[in-house]
């Protein structure tokens, strides 16, 4: 079996699991945010059971429109929060909140072999510690807070190898949107992706969760890595709870085994409108940029944010553009105003906010006009994904999102001169 | 049950922000969605469809993030069912969770254009172009969603598994 297969076995009591079986599944997290839990909550009443299955399980994080940016967000997480308050449940309030798939691993609250599910569809993120989480509706973690319980069907699994090195500047993000580039948005679609090889086992864990991250954008179920010591020493201290760590058998069967080579992967671009619009730096030509935002639930971490510091370092923001950072959690915020980055960044010229989604979705803070064009180390550049319709969103890694801010286009980070 | 309606046609990748557009999930309220559904690709869909219009697509309807505000969008607008090749996962999900049927047939999406009418046969998978006079039958769904879609929804499904544990 593969590492997928191992760990829904192992939740829904089988010796063994195929593709395509349908399987009820025990459930060890139940997440949900301020967009989605209002309506689980709703679906939760009608179900008529008074209590979750188990609170200590149950986790709301309002990240999207909060600290609230209208009387609409503040009405939705106040539905947050007096539900976990009456339930008993986990909920993050401002001032403890982040990101939530930057938050959840970062608090341990995650584990290796667990099943989670999301009523976010970036809750595949959590396959960088070696679980199965996927992202799922509103209803069904309605239904999966009322019976710890979720359906699911049981996924083929597609294997990436990543062989060689990884040049400079070449991170986690480029290996997936390399990928995404590759196989196309519906690539994995319905399917558990598996990252392996020498690359992926000396990439760090923070590139790892950018990777799985953007499994959904792929069309996939899961994106999942083994464990291994560089997981175990992230979790050290960190973790929770006792965990189970599960390895693919020798014999597993895959779908599709698909191998790259490294070292021939140069930091990528996607242009509009779709994650798999994918140009290499070298290609991308000149584009003046109006915006450049590093943050989100796919770079909003500490190596992301070290990356952009030292670029920015004794730089200036280019005039025309508006450079927007956001620490994906307060943890992370605080280490990076330790370690020096924020005050690199406002020396520069940059705007540091509050951990928020914000402008990934078009939210708030940076919404983009009509013509105007942003580069971003999100994992969306769908039409109108953060503002106007006729706006553009380019997806990098945080070293070109920072270089292109300091030369106004979108910058190979090799062009700043030190 | 016997679906019927006209015809509103679609590419491939139609995303959950195109479907319902983040900027305006500040709410969860049904009809405040249903204003805004397809406004992104097509800003004259909610002035245009009438009830059990149906929308067709190709490839991976509904990708993107997992709101189930899209689904409900369109349920809402008045659309009896959506037939494209293929949708994406979590949107499959959520559409038969929330009660919008899908129906999967490349030919049928092929071969119909805006505006035709289509009649469609859920439990058979049947779909009539009446327009074109054309039939097509779309892809089975698994016995496990039937039982789900024959509850009704999730919700009445847990309810009922939740009683029989007693
Ligand atoms: S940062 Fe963006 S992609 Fe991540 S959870 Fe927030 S809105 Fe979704």
């Amino acid at each position: 079996m593969t590492l997928a297969e191992k760990i829904l076995a192992a939740h829904c009591g089988k010796d063994r699991v195929s593709p395509g079986q349908f399987i009820s599944a025990k459930v060890d997290v139940v997440l949900s945010n301020d967009i989605t839990a209002p309506i689980a909550i709703r679906e939760f009443k009608k179900i008529g059971v008074k209590k979750v299955f188990d609170p200590a399980k149950v986790i709301m994080v309002a990240d999207h429109f909060v600290p609230n940016k209208d009387i609409h967000s503040a009405e939705q997480a106040k539905i947050l929060r007096e539900f976990s308050r009456e339930q008993g449940s986990i909920f993050f309030e401002v001032g403890q909140m982040g990101i939530e798939h930057v938050l959840l691993p970062e608090q341990g609250l995650v584990v290796p072999g667990d099943v989670i599910v999301g009523a976010d569809s970036h809750t595949c993120t959590y396959g960088a510690v070696g679980a199965f989480a996927t992202g799922m509706g509103s209803t069904d973690i309605a239904s999966a807070m009322a019976t710890g319980e979720i359906w699911m069907k049981v996924p083929p699994t597609i294997k990436f190898v990543y062989h060689g090195k990884a040049p400079k500047w070449v991170t986690g993000k480029d290996f997936i949107l390399h990928t995404i580039g590759d196989i196309g948005v519906d690539g994995a679609l319905y399917s558990a992706m598996e990252f392996t090889g020498p690359a992926i086992d000396k990439l760090s864990m923070d590139g790892r969760f950018t990777m799985s991250n953007m499994a959904i954008e792929a069309g996939a179920k899961a994106g999942l890595f083994r464990v291994d010591n560089k997981t175990e020493a992230y979790l050290q201290n960190r973790a929770k709870r006792p965990y189970t760590v599960y390895e693919a058998d020798k014999d597993a069967e895959y779908a599709q085994v698909i191998e790259y080579d490294a070292s021939k992967i140069e930091p990528q671009v996607a242009f509009p409108h779709l994650p798999s619009n994918t140009k290499p730096i070298s290609k991308v030509g000149d584009i003046k940029i109006d915006q450049s935002v590093i943050g989100s639930c796919t770079n909003g971490r500490i190596q992301d944010l070290k990356i952009a510091a030292d670029i920015l370092q004794w730089q200036r923001v280019h005039k025309d553009v508006r450079c927007i950072i956001i620490p994906g959690t307060q943890d992370v915020y605080l280490e990076a105003l330790r370690a020096g980055y924020i005050e690199t960044f406002i020396r520069a010229g940059a705007v540091v906010s509050t951990p928020t989604c914000g402008p990934c979705l078009g939210g708030y803070m940076g919404i983009l006009a009509e013509g105007e064009k942003c580069i971003s180390t999100t994992n969306r550049n769908f039409v109108g994904r953060m503002g106007s319709t006729k706006s553009e969103v380019y997806l990098s890694n945080p070293a070109v999102a920072a270089a292109s801010a300091i030369l106004g286009r979108i910058a190979n980070p090799e062009d700043i001169k030190e | 049950m016997k679906l019927s309606g006209k015809v509103f046609k679609y590419g491939a990748n139609v995303d959950t922000d195109a479907i319902i557009p983040a900027r305006y999930l500040n709410v969860s309220d049904p009809d405040e969605l249903a204003k805004h559904c397809m406004e992104d690709i097509d800003t004259e869909f909610v002035s245009k469809v009438s009830k059990d219009d149906i929308i067709v697509a190709t490839t991976n309807f509904g990708c993107g993030s997992s709101r189930e505000h899209a689904p409900l969008a369109i349920k809402t607008v008045g659309v009896s069912c959506v037939v494209a090749k293929s949708f994406a996962r979590i949107f499959m999900r959520n559409a038969i969770n929330i009660g919008l049927p899908l129906l999967e047939s490349a030919e049928a999406v092929d071969d119909t254009d805006a505006g035709d009418v289509l009649e469609v046969e859920l439990e058979s998978g049947k779909i009539v172009n009446t327009t074109k006079n054309q039939t097509f039958t779309a892809k089975a769904y698994p016995e496990f969603m039937l039982e789900l879609i024959e509850a009704g929804g999730l919700v009445e499904y847990t309810k009922r598994k939740i009683s029989a544990k007693g």
